[in-house]
């Protein structure tokens, strides 16, 4: 907790010394980052393989040089993601983390901290409560996460986990699914480092703790 | 086709050229193997370290593509089947798909033609068409997904692969099957025994009830609904029962090897 969140209010709750964001969050933080990065990078250079929709990525900003590059890549990053990705549920709720952090959200307090935000009147001196935005954020790209996984898993292996690919209602629906929660990611990406850099100390948060 | 030849890099990272050129790969495996491209260098700058333009990276990668044949060996069931389809759901037309124009097509006189089978077999006498015709056949609707991440359903139509291995004896103890194909540049590819006698896997003779086309592989093509489409070969020379990987046209050029679905 930060000298500023513990001086008035705040101070019957908060432990002295703690971090705005425990080591565990900080780890599995920067492990997605890079893991995350690698996915879109390399998933782009594979939709260049049978484009969904009428445009390619450019190969500047795509990871493996050509398909087969870019699957090994695909599928090896894939690891890093899913085992970083269950630690990060896992002990999100055995700590509390989520329950804490991101419930309740109510539409009201969304509407209320958005016009806050986009009238520069939200408040950041305690980065340990996220505001109702965040919070909407932040459960909604942890789902948009679980879906690109099963959506994925689903294209990998199809015939093993037909099931899944039925829940997606089909192979071809599966493949837009996976290919929407990435553009949903990158939107996030682009907001949330916008507004990370916008607040730097939340950044100083997820790199040193406080 | 196109669709891969189309991707061929325009500038290839030159060290990797030249460390592959004194290997004795054909010239389009070189030009295609896992290259670390200008995109690679993209990486290296977020991660502030040289991890990519490196074989390291490249042998990890390799690695990780070995564990993860082993992890699909072991989720691989041989009693889950591909989802089948009603014929309305055929795909019309379907794809013809290889890395050549279908002009270069292997063009297979049917009576000239027969099927090598060599390795751990009992009899390995070769099969003219007509004496391969005269098996069992069964008819699928499955979905062939490629390896680029579009799919087509198909209706094909032959003997189950695993009923052939048993008629020739075949040591089905063995790890591999593996076929050579006419395709120009030699294709050929491994097919894991577990694979080769799932019981979808079959000795493809017909689509969509007519003798195979030359696009989809005549005389024969081996069509496997549990792995992408790259390991369903076409216009099959000969097949071959062994327990040494003798790796295949795309799975040495990077392509994972078990690839199944």
């Amino acid at each position: 907790m930060t000298s500023l969140a513990v001086s008035d209010h705040q101070a019957e709750t908060a432990t002295p010394a703690k971090a705005i964001q425990p080591v565990w969050v900080r780890i599995v933080h920067w492990v997605n980052a890079f893991a995350m990065i690698l996915m879109i990078m390399s998933g782009w250079q594979i939709y260049n393989a049978s484009p969904l929709f009428g445009f390619t990525f450019s190969r500047s900003i795509t990871l493996g040089g050509w398909l087969g590059g870019a699957l090994l890549w695909h599928f090896a990053a894939m690891w890093l993601l899913m085992v970083n990705g269950l630690v990060y549920l896992a002990l999100g709720f055995a700590t509390g983390r989520f329950r804490k952090k991101l419930l309740p959200i109510t539409p009201s307090g969304v509407i209320a901290d958005t016009k806050a935000a986009l009238t520069f009147k939200l408040s950041h001196d305690d980065l340990s409560k996220y505001n109702s935005v965040q919070k909407l954020l932040y459960a909604g790209i942890i789902t948009v996460g679980v879906v690109i996984v099963l959506s994925g898993l689903s294209l990998w292996k199809p015939v093993q986990l037909h099931w899944l690919v039925s829940l997606f209602g089909g192979y071809d629906i599966a493949r837009y699914v996976h290919f929407t929660c990435m553009a949903l990611i990158v939107a996030f990406l682009v907001i949330h480092v916008a507004l990370a850099l916008l607040v730097p100390k939340s950044l100083r948060a997820m790199l040193i703790g406080r | 086709m196109g669709r891969l030849r189309k991707l061929l890099i325009p500038g290839v990272d030159k060290k990797l050229l030249v460390r592959d050129a004194v290997k004795t790969m054909p010239e389009l495996t070189r030009r295609r193997f896992i290259t670390a491209g200008t995109s690679l260098g993209a990486l290296t700058l977020l991660t502030g370290c040289d991890v990519v333009d490196s074989s390291s990276a490249e042998e990890l990668l390799k690695k990780v593509s070995k564990f993860n044949d082993a992890v699909q060996a072991w989720m691989f069931n041989p009693d889950a089947l591909a989802p089948t389809f009603p014929e309305s759901m055929i795909t019309k037309p379907f794809p013809f798909n290889a890395y050549y124009d279908l002009d270069d097509a292997p063009e297979i006189a049917g009576a000239d033609w027969k099927l090598e089978v060599r390795g751990l077999v009992d009899n390995k006498k070769s099969w003219t068409l007509d004496e391969l015709y005269k098996l069992p056949q069964v008819k699928q609707v499955t979905r062939h997904i490629c390896v680029e991440g579009w799919s087509a359903i198909g209706s094909w139509t032959g003997t189950p692969l695993r009923d052939f291995l048993k008629l020739v004896g075949a040591d089905t103890r063995a790890k591999y099957v593996w076929f050579q194909c006419a395709d120009k540049d030699g294709y050929n590819s491994p097919l894991d025994m577990r694979s080769a006698l799932h019981p979808q896997t079959q000795m493809t003779f017909k689509f969509a009830d007519q003798i195979l086309p030359r696009a989809y592989g005549f005389p024969m093509k081996i069509r496997v609904p549990t792995k992408l489409g790259f390991k369903n070969p076409k216009y099959v020379l000969s097949m071959e029962v062994t327990n040494d990987y003798k790796g295949g046209y795309w799975e040495d050029q990077g392509y994972n090897s078990f690839s199944g679905s």
